[in-house]
Protein backbone atom coordinates (compact mmCIF):
# COMPACT_ATOMS: atom_id res chain seq x y z
CA UNK A 1 0.00 0.00 0.00
CA UNK A 2 2.32 2.43 1.07
CA UNK A 3 4.50 1.38 -2.09
CA UNK A 4 1.57 2.58 -4.42
CA UNK A 5 0.85 6.22 -2.64
CA UNK A 6 4.36 6.38 -2.67
CA UNK A 7 4.43 5.80 -6.76
CA UNK A 8 1.99 8.89 -6.81
CA UNK A 9 3.44 11.33 -5.01
CA UNK A 10 6.76 10.48 -6.32
CA UNK A 11 7.73 8.58 -9.53
CA UNK A 12 11.40 8.93 -9.54
CA UNK A 13 11.85 7.30 -5.63
CA UNK A 14 9.18 4.68 -6.85
CA UNK A 15 11.70 4.17 -9.78
CA UNK A 16 14.60 3.43 -7.95
CA UNK A 17 12.75 1.23 -5.38
CA UNK A 18 11.54 -0.71 -8.34
CA UNK A 19 15.18 -0.62 -9.92
CA UNK A 20 16.19 -2.36 -6.20
CA UNK A 21 13.63 -4.92 -6.41
CA UNK A 22 14.46 -6.00 -10.02
CA UNK A 23 18.10 -6.01 -8.66
CA UNK A 24 16.83 -8.73 -6.49
CA UNK A 25 16.58 -11.13 -9.24
CA UNK A 26 20.20 -10.52 -9.84
CA UNK A 27 21.31 -11.12 -6.00
CA UNK A 28 22.08 -15.32 -6.35
CA UNK A 29 24.34 -15.18 -8.82
CA UNK A 30 26.10 -12.40 -7.90
CA UNK A 31 26.73 -13.37 -4.41
CA UNK A 32 27.77 -16.89 -5.59
CA UNK A 33 30.02 -15.86 -8.41
CA UNK A 34 31.44 -13.74 -5.66
CA UNK A 35 32.47 -15.72 -2.97
CA UNK A 36 33.10 -19.08 -4.94
CA UNK A 37 34.55 -17.31 -8.18
CA UNK A 38 35.84 -13.44 -7.57
CA UNK A 39 36.81 -13.85 -4.10
CA UNK A 40 38.57 -16.79 -4.10
CA UNK A 41 40.80 -15.08 -7.26
CA UNK A 42 41.04 -11.97 -5.73
CA UNK A 43 42.59 -13.80 -2.68
CA UNK A 44 45.25 -15.70 -4.81
CA UNK A 45 46.48 -12.12 -6.40
CA UNK A 46 46.31 -10.95 -2.65
CA UNK A 47 48.22 -13.83 -1.51
CA UNK A 48 50.77 -13.87 -4.10
CA UNK A 49 51.61 -10.27 -3.78
CA UNK A 50 51.89 -9.89 -0.01
CA UNK A 51 55.22 -9.84 1.71
CA UNK A 52 56.26 -9.90 5.77
CA UNK A 53 56.42 -6.14 5.23
CA UNK A 54 53.63 -4.94 2.92
CA UNK A 55 53.54 -5.56 -0.88
CA UNK A 56 56.50 -7.36 -2.70
CA UNK A 57 56.72 -8.74 -6.15
CA UNK A 58 59.66 -11.58 -4.41
CA UNK A 59 57.36 -14.75 -5.63
CA UNK A 60 57.11 -13.49 -9.24
CA UNK A 61 60.58 -12.76 -9.40
CA UNK A 62 61.24 -16.41 -8.22
CA UNK A 63 58.78 -17.80 -10.65
CA UNK A 64 61.80 -17.59 -13.10
CA UNK A 65 63.80 -19.61 -11.46
CA UNK A 66 64.98 -22.29 -13.72
CA UNK A 67 62.28 -25.19 -12.54
CA UNK A 68 59.36 -23.00 -12.56
CA UNK A 69 59.88 -21.45 -15.42
CA UNK A 70 60.74 -24.83 -17.07
CA UNK A 71 56.93 -25.95 -15.54
CA UNK A 72 55.86 -22.70 -16.98
CA UNK A 73 57.45 -23.70 -20.73
CA UNK A 74 56.18 -27.65 -20.73
CA UNK A 75 52.65 -26.78 -19.69
CA UNK A 76 52.57 -23.74 -22.96
CA UNK A 77 54.49 -26.18 -24.85
CA UNK A 78 51.97 -29.47 -23.81
CA UNK A 79 49.33 -26.69 -24.63
CA UNK A 80 50.36 -25.76 -27.97
CA UNK A 81 51.32 -28.95 -29.16
CA UNK A 82 48.20 -30.43 -28.51
CA UNK A 83 45.86 -27.37 -29.67
CA UNK A 84 47.79 -27.48 -33.21
CA UNK A 85 47.91 -31.10 -34.21
CA UNK A 86 44.16 -31.23 -32.42
CA UNK A 87 43.00 -28.16 -34.57
CA UNK A 88 44.42 -29.92 -37.59
CA UNK A 89 43.55 -33.36 -37.25
CA UNK A 90 39.83 -32.31 -35.60
CA UNK A 91 39.29 -30.02 -39.19
CA UNK A 92 40.93 -32.39 -41.86
CA UNK A 93 38.46 -34.84 -39.77
CA UNK A 94 35.70 -32.56 -39.87
CA UNK A 95 35.66 -32.09 -43.36
CA UNK A 96 36.09 -35.65 -44.54
CA UNK A 97 32.46 -36.36 -42.55
CA UNK A 98 30.73 -32.65 -42.84
CA UNK A 99 32.62 -31.48 -47.20
CA UNK A 100 30.83 -34.84 -48.52
CA UNK A 101 33.92 -37.37 -48.69
CA UNK A 102 32.26 -39.69 -46.58
CA UNK A 103 28.67 -41.15 -46.50
CA UNK A 104 25.93 -38.93 -44.98
CA UNK A 105 25.36 -41.82 -41.93
CA UNK A 106 28.68 -40.96 -40.23
CA UNK A 107 27.67 -37.73 -39.65
CA UNK A 108 25.60 -38.13 -36.84
CA UNK A 109 27.97 -40.58 -35.21
CA UNK A 110 30.79 -38.83 -35.58
CA UNK A 111 29.49 -36.20 -33.90
CA UNK A 112 27.97 -37.84 -30.83
CA UNK A 113 31.20 -39.96 -30.52
CA UNK A 114 32.75 -36.27 -30.44
CA UNK A 115 30.94 -35.55 -27.97
CA UNK A 116 31.41 -38.44 -25.87
CA UNK A 117 35.17 -38.90 -26.37
CA UNK A 118 35.59 -34.83 -25.21
CA UNK A 119 33.94 -35.55 -22.19
CA UNK A 120 36.32 -39.23 -21.75
CA UNK A 121 39.38 -37.51 -20.27
CA UNK A 122 41.21 -37.58 -16.77
CA UNK A 123 41.68 -40.88 -14.74
CA UNK A 124 39.23 -43.34 -17.07
CA UNK A 125 41.42 -41.88 -20.49
CA UNK A 126 45.08 -42.60 -18.67
CA UNK A 127 43.93 -46.46 -17.91
CA UNK A 128 42.95 -46.87 -21.40
CA UNK A 129 46.12 -45.56 -23.12
CA UNK A 130 47.91 -46.95 -20.29
CA UNK A 131 46.29 -50.48 -21.93
CA UNK A 132 46.72 -49.40 -25.29
CA UNK A 133 50.43 -47.72 -25.29
CA UNK A 134 51.84 -48.57 -22.17
CA UNK A 135 54.99 -50.67 -21.53
CA UNK A 136 52.61 -53.92 -21.80
CA UNK A 137 49.87 -52.09 -23.64
CA UNK A 138 48.30 -53.89 -26.89
CA UNK A 139 49.76 -51.78 -29.09
CA UNK A 140 53.27 -51.57 -27.90
CA UNK A 141 53.44 -55.87 -27.68
CA UNK A 142 52.10 -56.17 -31.23
CA UNK A 143 54.63 -53.39 -32.38
CA UNK A 144 57.09 -55.78 -30.37
CA UNK A 145 56.10 -58.52 -32.01
CA UNK A 146 56.65 -56.91 -35.91
CA UNK A 147 60.25 -55.86 -34.02
CA UNK A 148 59.73 -52.57 -33.11
CA UNK A 149 60.17 -51.40 -29.83
CA UNK A 150 58.73 -48.33 -29.00
CA UNK A 151 60.26 -48.04 -25.77
CA UNK A 152 63.98 -48.98 -26.62
CA UNK A 153 63.20 -46.24 -29.50
CA UNK A 154 62.38 -43.59 -26.55
CA UNK A 155 59.19 -43.25 -26.77
CA UNK A 156 57.34 -43.56 -23.19
CA UNK A 157 53.67 -42.80 -22.54
CA UNK A 158 54.84 -41.09 -19.40
CA UNK A 159 57.15 -38.39 -20.84
CA UNK A 160 56.19 -35.41 -23.15
CA UNK A 161 54.80 -37.15 -26.40
CA UNK A 162 52.81 -39.70 -24.87
CA UNK A 163 50.99 -37.00 -22.99
CA UNK A 164 50.18 -35.42 -26.50
CA UNK A 165 49.09 -38.25 -27.73
CA UNK A 166 46.93 -38.96 -24.66
CA UNK A 167 45.44 -35.62 -25.07
CA UNK A 168 44.28 -35.72 -28.45
CA UNK A 169 41.75 -37.90 -27.17
CA UNK A 170 39.66 -35.33 -26.21
CA UNK A 171 41.18 -32.61 -28.24
CA UNK A 172 40.28 -33.89 -31.54
CA UNK A 173 37.06 -34.82 -30.62
CA UNK A 174 36.45 -31.21 -29.19
CA UNK A 175 37.94 -29.34 -32.60
CA UNK A 176 35.46 -31.17 -34.59
CA UNK A 177 32.18 -30.34 -32.29
CA UNK A 178 33.59 -26.52 -32.24
CA UNK A 179 34.61 -26.31 -36.10
CA UNK A 180 31.44 -28.57 -37.79
CA UNK A 181 29.10 -25.41 -37.47
CA UNK A 182 31.43 -23.34 -39.41
CA UNK A 183 32.46 -25.87 -41.90
CA UNK A 184 28.40 -26.34 -42.28
CA UNK A 185 28.39 -22.52 -43.42
CA UNK A 186 31.29 -23.57 -45.94
CA UNK A 187 29.57 -26.28 -47.79
CA UNK A 188 27.40 -23.52 -49.68
CA UNK A 189 30.44 -21.73 -50.33
CA UNK A 190 32.26 -24.21 -52.42
CA UNK A 191 28.73 -25.35 -54.17
CA UNK A 192 29.18 -21.41 -55.30
CA UNK A 193 32.85 -21.40 -55.87
CA UNK A 194 32.80 -25.11 -57.76
CA UNK A 195 29.90 -23.76 -60.16
CA UNK A 196 31.74 -20.65 -60.60
CA UNK A 197 34.63 -22.58 -62.27
CA UNK A 198 36.84 -22.16 -58.92
CA UNK A 199 39.64 -25.60 -58.84
CA UNK A 200 40.01 -26.89 -55.12
CA UNK A 201 43.14 -25.00 -54.65
CA UNK A 202 41.16 -21.48 -55.40
CA UNK A 203 38.48 -22.12 -53.40
CA UNK A 204 40.37 -23.37 -50.31
CA UNK A 205 43.15 -20.41 -51.03
CA UNK A 206 40.68 -17.27 -51.72
CA UNK A 207 37.68 -18.67 -49.82
CA UNK A 208 37.63 -21.63 -47.27
CA UNK A 209 41.06 -20.29 -45.57
CA UNK A 210 39.95 -16.47 -45.39
CA UNK A 211 36.51 -17.86 -43.61
CA UNK A 212 37.66 -20.10 -41.92
CA UNK A 213 40.75 -18.30 -40.50
CA UNK A 214 38.61 -16.39 -37.73
CA UNK A 215 36.83 -19.59 -36.08
CA UNK A 216 39.86 -21.55 -36.40
CA UNK A 217 41.71 -18.65 -34.32
CA UNK A 218 38.88 -19.22 -31.67
CA UNK A 219 39.30 -23.34 -32.05
CA UNK A 220 42.54 -22.94 -31.13
CA UNK A 221 42.48 -20.92 -28.21
CA UNK A 222 39.57 -23.08 -26.91
CA UNK A 223 41.61 -26.35 -26.93
CA UNK A 224 44.98 -24.39 -25.71
CA UNK A 225 42.68 -23.28 -22.60
CA UNK A 226 41.36 -26.87 -22.47
CA UNK A 227 44.82 -29.02 -21.97
CA UNK A 228 46.51 -26.06 -20.28
CA UNK A 229 44.02 -26.40 -17.10
CA UNK A 230 44.38 -30.27 -17.19
CA UNK A 231 45.35 -31.95 -14.10
CA UNK A 232 43.84 -35.14 -13.86
CA UNK A 233 45.03 -36.85 -17.04
CA UNK A 234 48.37 -35.66 -16.38
CA UNK A 235 48.42 -36.51 -12.85
CA UNK A 236 47.23 -40.20 -13.70
CA UNK A 237 49.46 -40.78 -16.21
CA UNK A 238 52.65 -39.65 -14.79
CA UNK A 239 51.76 -40.26 -11.24
CA UNK A 240 52.93 -36.43 -10.56
CA UNK A 241 56.03 -36.77 -12.22
CA UNK A 242 55.68 -34.24 -14.72
CA UNK A 243 56.70 -30.78 -14.38
CA UNK A 244 53.53 -29.31 -15.54
CA UNK A 245 52.17 -25.82 -13.46
CA UNK A 246 48.84 -27.65 -12.38
CA UNK A 247 51.08 -30.61 -11.18
CA UNK A 248 53.10 -28.31 -8.83
CA UNK A 249 50.20 -26.10 -7.70
CA UNK A 250 48.67 -29.60 -6.42
CA UNK A 251 51.80 -31.00 -5.25
CA UNK A 252 51.90 -27.58 -2.64
CA UNK A 253 48.31 -27.92 -2.06
CA UNK A 254 48.46 -31.67 -0.88
CA UNK A 255 51.65 -30.90 1.04
CA UNK A 256 53.58 -33.23 -0.63
CA UNK A 257 56.40 -30.70 -1.14
CA UNK A 258 56.62 -27.84 0.88
CA UNK A 259 57.36 -24.19 -0.89
CA UNK A 260 56.15 -21.11 -0.28
CA UNK A 261 52.30 -20.78 -0.28
CA UNK A 262 52.58 -17.18 -1.59
CA UNK A 263 54.91 -18.78 -4.23
CA UNK A 264 51.76 -21.52 -5.92
CA UNK A 265 49.25 -18.33 -4.94
CA UNK A 266 51.83 -16.66 -7.55
CA UNK A 267 51.91 -19.67 -9.87
CA UNK A 268 48.06 -19.68 -9.68
CA UNK A 269 48.13 -16.02 -10.86
CA UNK A 270 50.18 -16.70 -13.58
CA UNK A 271 48.04 -19.19 -15.06
CA UNK A 272 44.82 -17.36 -15.25
CA UNK A 273 46.57 -14.49 -16.42
CA UNK A 274 47.52 -17.00 -19.65
CA UNK A 275 44.18 -18.14 -19.31
CA UNK A 276 42.62 -14.44 -19.54
CA UNK A 277 45.14 -13.65 -22.57
CA UNK A 278 44.00 -17.03 -24.45
CA UNK A 279 40.47 -15.60 -23.49
CA UNK A 280 40.76 -12.30 -24.75
CA UNK A 281 41.77 -13.55 -28.19
CA UNK A 282 39.06 -16.19 -28.35
CA UNK A 283 36.53 -13.35 -27.42
CA UNK A 284 37.54 -11.26 -30.20
CA UNK A 285 38.03 -13.76 -32.95
CA UNK A 286 34.68 -15.13 -31.85
CA UNK A 287 32.63 -11.80 -32.23
CA UNK A 288 34.27 -11.19 -35.27
CA UNK A 289 33.53 -13.86 -36.88
CA UNK A 290 29.86 -13.86 -36.03
CA UNK A 291 29.77 -10.37 -37.63
CA UNK A 292 31.49 -11.02 -40.66
CA UNK A 293 28.63 -14.59 -40.88
CA UNK A 294 25.46 -12.73 -40.15
CA UNK B 1 35.99 -36.00 -56.75
CA UNK B 2 37.39 -39.14 -56.94
CA UNK B 3 40.88 -38.41 -55.32
CA UNK B 4 39.16 -36.15 -52.42
CA UNK B 5 36.96 -39.08 -51.46
CA UNK B 6 39.74 -41.64 -51.52
CA UNK B 7 41.50 -38.73 -49.05
CA UNK B 8 38.35 -38.82 -47.23
CA UNK B 9 38.61 -42.56 -46.75
CA UNK B 10 42.14 -42.69 -45.66
CA UNK B 11 41.22 -39.55 -42.95
CA UNK B 12 38.27 -41.88 -41.79
CA UNK B 13 40.48 -44.86 -41.30
CA UNK B 14 42.72 -43.56 -39.15
CA UNK B 15 40.57 -41.50 -36.98
CA UNK B 16 38.90 -45.05 -36.21
CA UNK B 17 41.87 -46.70 -35.64
CA UNK B 18 42.84 -44.13 -33.45
CA UNK B 19 39.91 -44.05 -31.42
CA UNK B 20 38.45 -47.32 -31.27
CA UNK B 21 42.26 -49.31 -30.76
CA UNK B 22 42.37 -47.56 -27.39
CA UNK B 23 39.05 -48.72 -26.55
CA UNK B 24 39.59 -52.27 -27.85
CA UNK B 25 43.03 -52.48 -25.68
CA UNK B 26 41.10 -50.97 -22.56
CA UNK B 27 38.39 -53.93 -22.91
CA UNK B 28 41.22 -56.82 -23.77
CA UNK B 29 42.53 -55.64 -21.22
CA UNK B 30 40.07 -55.65 -18.57
CA UNK B 31 39.42 -59.43 -19.77
CA UNK B 32 42.56 -61.11 -19.48
CA UNK B 33 41.49 -63.65 -16.61
CA UNK B 34 43.64 -64.53 -13.59
CA UNK B 35 44.30 -67.87 -12.71
CA UNK B 36 40.79 -69.87 -11.93
CA UNK B 37 38.90 -66.94 -12.88
CA UNK B 38 36.23 -66.31 -15.29
CA UNK B 39 36.96 -63.66 -18.07
CA UNK B 40 34.29 -61.06 -16.31
CA UNK B 41 36.34 -61.04 -12.54
CA UNK B 42 37.46 -57.50 -12.78
CA UNK B 43 33.95 -56.18 -13.77
CA UNK B 44 32.41 -58.59 -10.73
CA UNK B 45 35.06 -57.36 -8.24
CA UNK B 46 34.27 -53.54 -9.16
CA UNK B 47 30.63 -54.13 -8.96
CA UNK B 48 30.52 -55.85 -6.12
CA UNK B 49 32.61 -53.54 -4.28
CA UNK B 50 30.85 -51.23 -1.40
CA UNK B 51 33.34 -48.22 -2.53
CA UNK B 52 32.14 -47.95 -6.13
CA UNK B 53 29.39 -47.33 -5.27
CA UNK B 54 29.87 -45.40 -2.77
CA UNK B 55 31.90 -43.05 -4.66
CA UNK B 56 29.58 -42.97 -8.04
CA UNK B 57 26.93 -41.91 -5.62
CA UNK B 58 28.75 -38.96 -4.00
CA UNK B 59 29.67 -37.80 -7.18
CA UNK B 60 26.44 -37.99 -9.12
CA UNK B 61 25.25 -36.77 -5.90
CA UNK B 62 27.36 -33.39 -6.08
CA UNK B 63 26.75 -33.38 -9.76
CA UNK B 64 23.24 -32.99 -9.23
CA UNK B 65 24.28 -30.48 -6.34
CA UNK B 66 25.76 -28.46 -9.44
CA UNK B 67 23.09 -28.51 -11.58
CA UNK B 68 20.69 -27.07 -8.59
CA UNK B 69 23.02 -24.22 -7.83
CA UNK B 70 22.74 -23.34 -11.51
CA UNK B 71 19.50 -23.70 -11.56
CA UNK B 72 19.70 -21.49 -8.64
CA UNK B 73 21.57 -18.91 -9.63
CA UNK B 74 21.25 -18.67 -12.76
CA UNK B 75 17.54 -18.66 -13.75
CA UNK B 76 16.10 -15.55 -11.95
CA UNK B 77 19.09 -13.16 -12.87
CA UNK B 78 18.48 -14.64 -17.16
CA UNK B 79 15.07 -14.71 -16.38
CA UNK B 80 14.46 -10.85 -15.11
CA UNK B 81 17.37 -9.71 -18.17
CA UNK B 82 14.90 -11.48 -20.90
CA UNK B 83 12.19 -9.82 -19.04
CA UNK B 84 13.11 -6.32 -18.47
CA UNK B 85 17.19 -5.53 -18.52
CA UNK B 86 17.79 -6.82 -21.67
CA UNK B 87 21.40 -4.34 -21.67
CA UNK B 88 22.27 -6.49 -18.29
CA UNK B 89 22.37 -9.77 -20.46
CA UNK B 90 25.80 -9.65 -21.79
CA UNK B 91 26.96 -9.13 -18.35
CA UNK B 92 25.45 -12.51 -16.97
CA UNK B 93 26.99 -14.28 -19.95
CA UNK B 94 30.26 -12.37 -18.89
CA UNK B 95 30.09 -13.92 -15.58
CA UNK B 96 28.65 -17.33 -16.36
CA UNK B 97 32.04 -17.90 -19.25
CA UNK B 98 34.32 -16.83 -16.76
CA UNK B 99 35.39 -20.16 -15.02
CA UNK B 100 37.03 -20.86 -18.06
CA UNK B 101 39.76 -18.88 -17.42
CA UNK B 102 39.97 -20.37 -13.60
CA UNK B 103 41.36 -23.70 -14.09
CA UNK B 104 39.93 -25.97 -11.51
CA UNK B 105 43.18 -26.85 -9.88
CA UNK B 106 43.04 -23.11 -8.93
CA UNK B 107 40.08 -22.66 -8.19
CA UNK B 108 40.26 -24.86 -5.77
CA UNK B 109 43.64 -23.28 -4.53
CA UNK B 110 41.80 -20.20 -3.82
CA UNK B 111 39.07 -21.47 -2.18
CA UNK B 112 41.02 -23.58 0.64
CA UNK B 113 43.14 -20.29 0.60
CA UNK B 114 40.77 -17.78 1.82
CA UNK B 115 37.87 -20.11 3.44
CA UNK B 116 40.27 -22.98 4.99
CA UNK B 117 39.66 -21.84 8.57
CA UNK B 118 37.44 -19.17 10.47
CA UNK B 119 34.15 -19.13 7.68
CA UNK B 120 31.45 -20.96 9.38
CA UNK B 121 29.76 -23.07 6.74
CA UNK B 122 31.88 -21.92 4.42
CA UNK B 123 34.95 -23.36 5.64
CA UNK B 124 32.89 -26.88 5.31
CA UNK B 125 34.79 -28.98 2.52
CA UNK B 126 31.59 -29.86 1.37
CA UNK B 127 30.35 -26.33 0.54
CA UNK B 128 33.88 -25.74 -0.94
CA UNK B 129 33.02 -28.84 -3.56
CA UNK B 130 29.42 -27.43 -4.21
CA UNK B 131 30.45 -24.42 -4.52
CA UNK B 132 33.48 -25.44 -7.04
CA UNK B 133 31.48 -28.11 -8.95
CA UNK B 134 28.99 -24.87 -9.44
CA UNK B 135 31.70 -22.75 -10.58
CA UNK B 136 33.14 -25.26 -13.29
CA UNK B 137 29.42 -26.34 -14.48
CA UNK B 138 28.23 -22.48 -14.43
CA UNK B 139 28.75 -21.68 -18.01
CA UNK B 140 27.17 -25.21 -19.62
CA UNK B 141 24.24 -24.49 -17.12
CA UNK B 142 24.21 -20.58 -18.36
CA UNK B 143 24.30 -22.04 -22.06
CA UNK B 144 21.04 -24.28 -21.89
CA UNK B 145 19.00 -21.97 -19.85
CA UNK B 146 19.91 -19.55 -22.21
CA UNK B 147 18.99 -21.42 -25.16
CA UNK B 148 15.64 -22.22 -23.49
CA UNK B 149 14.73 -18.88 -22.83
CA UNK B 150 15.63 -17.41 -25.65
CA UNK B 151 13.26 -20.41 -27.34
CA UNK B 152 10.04 -19.37 -25.70
CA UNK B 153 8.12 -15.52 -25.49
CA UNK B 154 8.74 -14.42 -22.03
CA UNK B 155 7.93 -11.12 -22.39
CA UNK B 156 4.24 -12.43 -23.79
CA UNK B 157 4.03 -15.24 -21.44
CA UNK B 158 4.78 -13.20 -18.35
CA UNK B 159 2.48 -10.26 -18.73
CA UNK B 160 -0.30 -12.70 -19.17
CA UNK B 161 0.51 -14.62 -15.99
CA UNK B 162 0.84 -10.97 -14.10
CA UNK B 163 -2.60 -10.47 -15.77
CA UNK B 164 -4.54 -13.52 -14.79
CA UNK B 165 -2.83 -12.62 -10.95
CA UNK B 166 -0.11 -15.27 -10.58
CA UNK B 167 2.47 -14.41 -8.21
CA UNK B 168 6.16 -14.20 -9.17
CA UNK B 169 6.69 -17.73 -7.66
CA UNK B 170 4.05 -19.67 -9.47
CA UNK B 171 5.13 -17.99 -12.29
CA UNK B 172 8.52 -19.44 -11.94
CA UNK B 173 7.53 -22.73 -11.34
CA UNK B 174 4.44 -23.30 -13.80
CA UNK B 175 5.40 -21.17 -16.56
CA UNK B 176 9.53 -20.76 -16.98
CA UNK B 177 10.63 -23.72 -15.92
CA UNK B 178 8.29 -25.72 -17.22
CA UNK B 179 9.28 -24.08 -20.90
CA UNK B 180 12.80 -24.48 -20.56
CA UNK B 181 12.86 -27.75 -19.33
CA UNK B 182 14.14 -29.44 -22.05
CA UNK B 183 17.13 -27.47 -22.67
CA UNK B 184 17.65 -27.63 -18.68
CA UNK B 185 17.58 -30.93 -19.15
CA UNK B 186 20.56 -31.13 -21.53
CA UNK B 187 22.47 -28.89 -19.32
CA UNK B 188 21.72 -31.15 -16.44
CA UNK B 189 23.19 -34.12 -18.21
CA UNK B 190 26.07 -32.43 -19.38
CA UNK B 191 27.16 -31.38 -16.12
CA UNK B 192 27.07 -34.96 -15.09
CA UNK B 193 29.37 -36.32 -17.47
CA UNK B 194 31.46 -33.06 -16.60
CA UNK B 195 31.25 -33.81 -12.75
CA UNK B 196 31.25 -37.63 -13.04
CA UNK B 197 34.67 -38.51 -13.43
CA UNK B 198 36.15 -35.11 -12.16
CA UNK B 199 39.69 -35.08 -9.68
CA UNK B 200 41.54 -32.29 -9.08
CA UNK B 201 39.24 -30.43 -6.68
CA UNK B 202 37.95 -33.71 -5.30
CA UNK B 203 40.68 -35.11 -4.45
CA UNK B 204 42.76 -31.81 -3.31
CA UNK B 205 39.60 -31.13 -0.59
CA UNK B 206 40.07 -35.39 0.30
CA UNK B 207 37.08 -36.68 -0.81
CA UNK B 208 36.33 -39.89 -2.13
CA UNK B 209 34.47 -38.95 -5.48
CA UNK B 210 34.42 -41.49 -8.25
CA UNK B 211 37.47 -39.81 -9.78
CA UNK B 212 39.51 -40.64 -6.47
CA UNK B 213 38.27 -43.96 -6.51
CA UNK B 214 38.82 -44.94 -9.78
CA UNK B 215 42.55 -43.33 -9.25
CA UNK B 216 42.88 -45.66 -6.09
CA UNK B 217 41.79 -48.54 -7.56
CA UNK B 218 43.96 -48.20 -10.60
CA UNK B 219 47.20 -48.09 -8.53
CA UNK B 220 46.68 -51.27 -7.35
CA UNK B 221 44.81 -53.20 -9.54
CA UNK B 222 45.91 -53.27 -13.77
CA UNK B 223 43.31 -55.07 -14.63
CA UNK B 224 40.57 -53.08 -12.44
CA UNK B 225 41.73 -50.08 -14.05
CA UNK B 226 41.06 -51.13 -17.32
CA UNK B 227 37.43 -52.32 -16.22
CA UNK B 228 36.92 -49.34 -14.64
CA UNK B 229 37.80 -47.16 -17.92
CA UNK B 230 35.12 -49.25 -20.26
CA UNK B 231 32.39 -48.45 -17.29
CA UNK B 232 33.17 -44.53 -17.08
CA UNK B 233 33.48 -44.68 -20.90
CA UNK B 234 30.07 -46.10 -20.98
CA UNK B 235 28.46 -43.79 -18.38
CA UNK B 236 30.01 -40.81 -20.30
CA UNK B 237 28.25 -42.49 -23.61
CA UNK B 238 25.15 -42.51 -21.63
CA UNK B 239 25.12 -39.23 -20.09
CA UNK B 240 25.94 -37.65 -23.37
CA UNK B 241 23.50 -39.88 -25.62
CA UNK B 242 20.55 -38.50 -23.48
CA UNK B 243 21.89 -34.58 -23.56
CA UNK B 244 21.91 -34.38 -27.49
CA UNK B 245 18.51 -36.31 -27.72
CA UNK B 246 17.31 -34.34 -25.26
CA UNK B 247 18.44 -31.19 -26.43
CA UNK B 248 19.66 -31.67 -30.19
CA UNK B 249 22.53 -30.18 -30.42
CA UNK B 250 26.08 -30.58 -28.60
CA UNK B 251 27.56 -28.18 -26.40
CA UNK B 252 31.23 -28.65 -26.26
CA UNK B 253 32.63 -28.65 -23.12
CA UNK B 254 36.46 -26.92 -21.67
CA UNK B 255 38.09 -27.93 -19.04
CA UNK B 256 36.05 -29.38 -15.94
CA UNK B 257 37.49 -33.28 -15.20
CA UNK B 258 40.51 -33.01 -17.59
Amino acid sequence: MAEVSLARAEPAVAQRVRGLVGAVWFLPLAVFSLIFLFLPSIGLFVGSVAGSHGATLTYYAQLFQAQYLDAYKVSVELSAATAIIGAFAGLVLAWAVVGGGLPRVLRPFTLTFSGVASNFAGIPLAFAFTSTLGPVGLVTVFLKSLHINLYAAGFSLFGFWGLVITYLYFQIPLMVLLIVPALDHLHTWREAATNLGATPFQFWRFVGLPILRLPLLGALMLLFGNSFGAYATAYALTSGMINLVPILIGQELSGNVVFSPSLADAMAVGMVLIMVAIFVVYLVANRRSVRWQS
Amino acid sequence: MKRLSVGSWLVGIVALLYFIVPLVATAQFSFQEGPGQPFWAAYTSILESAQFWQSLRLSLGMALAAVVIGLIVVVPAAYWAYLRVPQLKPWIEFVSILPFVVPPIVLVLGLVRLYASGFGPLSARVTMLMGAYGVVSLPYMFRSIDTGLRSMNVKALTEAALGMGASWTRIMFQVVLPNIRQSLLGGAFLTFALIMGEYAISSMLGFNTFGVYMLLTGQTQAQGAAALAIIAFILVWFFVAIMQWVSRNSITTIGGSR
